[in-house]
């Protein structure tokens, strides 16, 4: 559906985006990752058409952006980060500048403004100007916007920057729901975003990929690290560290301190084990207290931490 | 060119919502109004003929307050990447633009028809100087406008993309009255770039080819301008 190669983008001396290559299927909800700064928003506006490349080739639905920018507009639905809309206008009147541009005619545009009210949220605001709303109001609008001529691409840049806990449920519950049948591409700084909304996450730091790859394949090896943080009442770290020692697949226990009556441990375990079920079979055979048992996740977090200072 | 109409459309309505086409449409109409018919009975004359002489100076003070915005908002609310990401062109986008600006022109001249009608109905009006002196008018607007957009689009700051298009349009109008200020070898290229000599000559009726040639010329180099600092984004 797309295909990237080789772009590339300066910025005067400064090299914004170094050779990306990338092919995006269709029906891919791809997080596109990275610090501040690390060419994110630049890769999107050179795919939207926005930025002219230094150097590369946009190929989508096999026609080059530079023979046809008009044609790849026309298949890509794009909101900007901070949805920059037009302040003085009407909601209802900025999405119907926007659906006649967009080439949608007579019937089709009062219908398509209710079924993107309903979709987006906005009923009760279309008739109020747009410097009047909210920032996450806004964003709905932006999205309205983007998804007007339902276009099979729809490429969102930060689109929960800025939005209160229950505002980014909502976007990530449309974006979903969009991704279902559309290609999205969405870029964000915040991990756990990505891992809740994106299949594929595409991680770029100073300009370049560093990481492609599923979500699931991402994540999964972040179990193996293997530890296990347990609280124990009745008992203090020093008694039980032989005990949970020696139960199968323990390599080495630590005490983690003491804190309200409860002593606290890290288990290490053998790589590729899991030995949660006899911790807890060991436990239960004394009269201990268990009050907590944790397993610790490599995040998405440290892998980016770890991926992005590496340069 | 449907585009460039829908963007002609959007502008040409903003200019009304907002109250700076009323202010400008006021502060014309109050000054021209008043330094016409201040002289007029004086001269006792039936014509517009000092209405036209003041416009290319008035014109050259307003035009830019009508521009200002059409690119340095845009820019600097940052929703110039959501228009161009529509499935438009920056030609669409300067056309209509302009289109707009020329028709704000247009409604600004209109209530002063009014002068025309009037002084038709208590003298002899020469009418086609009149229309010539209209079609002028409207030259003469398209050519500051054209100004006007491309100071607009080499900044994001409104202030002075205003001032910016001021400076040029008022040196357009003014530089046939500073001759003195420069060396005789180049008096004659001055004197041609002058839009008071242009304007005039239509004023007066007599429209010739070079006039014309004038304004389209400088309307064109101003948008071909505003579209190369456009590209260069």
């Amino acid at each position: 559906m797309i295909h990237v190669e080789g772009l590339t983008k300066y910025y005067g001396d400064i090299c914004a985006v170094d050779h990306i290559d990338l092919d995006i299927r269709r029906g891919e909800i791809v997080g596109l990752l990275g610090p501040n700064g690390a060419g994110k928003t630049t890769t999107l506006r050179m795919l939207t058409g926005y930025f002219t490349p230094s150097a590369g080739q946009i190929t989508i639905k096999d026609v080059a952006m530079d023979d046809n920018p008009l044609a790849i507009k026309h298949l890509i639905g794009y909101l900007p980060e901070s949805a920059p809309l037009y302040q003085s206008m009407l909601v209802y009147d900025y999405l119907d500048h926007v659906a006649r541009i967009r080439g949608l005619k007579g019937d089709e545009r009062p219908k398509r403004l209710q079924e993107l009210a309903d979709l987006c949220g906005l009923r009760g605001i279309m008739h109020k100007p747009i410097a009047t709303l909210s920032k996450g109001l806004k964003q709905r609008v932006g999205l309205a916007h983007a998804m007007m001529s339902d276009p099979e691409i729809l490429i969102l840049d930060e689109p929960t920057s800025g939005l209160d806990p229950n505002q980014i449920v909502e976007i990530r519950e449309i974006i979903r729901h969009i991704g279902t049948e559309k290609t999205v591409i969405l870029s964000t700084h915040i991990l756990s975003e990505a891992e809740a909304t994106c299949g594929r996450i595409v991680i770029i730091n100073k300009g370049r990929i560093i990481v492609d790859g599923t979500t699931q394949a991402l994540t999964a090896g972040r179990e193996q690290a293997g530890r296990i943080h347990i609280g124990l009442m009745g008992t203090d770290a020093q008694n039980a560290r032989p005990l949970l020692g020696g139960v199968t697949g323990v390599r080495e226990v630590d005490a983690a301190g003491e804190s309200d009556g409860i002593a606290r441990l890290t288990v290490t375990c053998q790589p590729g084990t899991d030995a949660r079920a006899d911790l807890y079979a060991a436990i239960k055979s004394t009269d201990w207290i268990l009050v907590e048992m944790t397993r610790e996740t490599k995040t998405l977090e440290t892998l980016f931490g770890e991926l992005t200072r590496e340069f | 060119m449907r585009q460039a109409l829908l963007i002609f459309n959007k502008e040409f309505k903003d200019y009304f919502v907002s109250p700076i086409a009323y202010i400008v449409i006021a502060i014309f109409l109050a000054f021209a109004g008043w330094l016409f018919f201040s002289t007029f009975f004086l001269y006792d004359q039936a014509e517009l003929r000092r209405f036209f002489d003041m416009l290319p100076f008035l014109l050259a003070l307003l035009v830019p307050i009508i521009t200002m915005r059409l690119f340095a908002e845009e820019l600097n609310v940052g929703s110039y990447e959501l228009l161009l990401t529509l499935p438009v062109t920056s030609r669409d986008i300067i056309v209509g633009k302009f289109l707009a600006a020329v028709a704000f022109v247009a409604a600004l001249l209109l209530p002063t028809l009014l002068y025309a009608v009037c002084i038709g109905w208590i003298g002899d009006l020469d009418w086609g100087v009149v229309i010539g002196g209209y079609i002028g008018a409207l030259l003469l607007g398209a050519a500051y406008a054209a100004i006007g957009l491309f100071t607009s689009a080499l900044t994001r700051n409104q202030i002075i993309a205003c001032i910016a298009a001021i400076v040029i349009c008022v040196a357009l109008a003014i530089v046939d009255q500073m001759l003195f200020f420069f060396p005789p070898l180049v008096l004659d290229v001055v004197t041609h770039l002058s839009a008071n000599a242009h304007f005039g000559n239509i004023a007066k009726g007599i429209v010739d080819s070079r006039d014309l040639l004038y304004f389209l010329s400088i309307a064109f180099l101003g948008l071909y301008a505003t579209h190369l600092a456009m590209e260069d984004r």
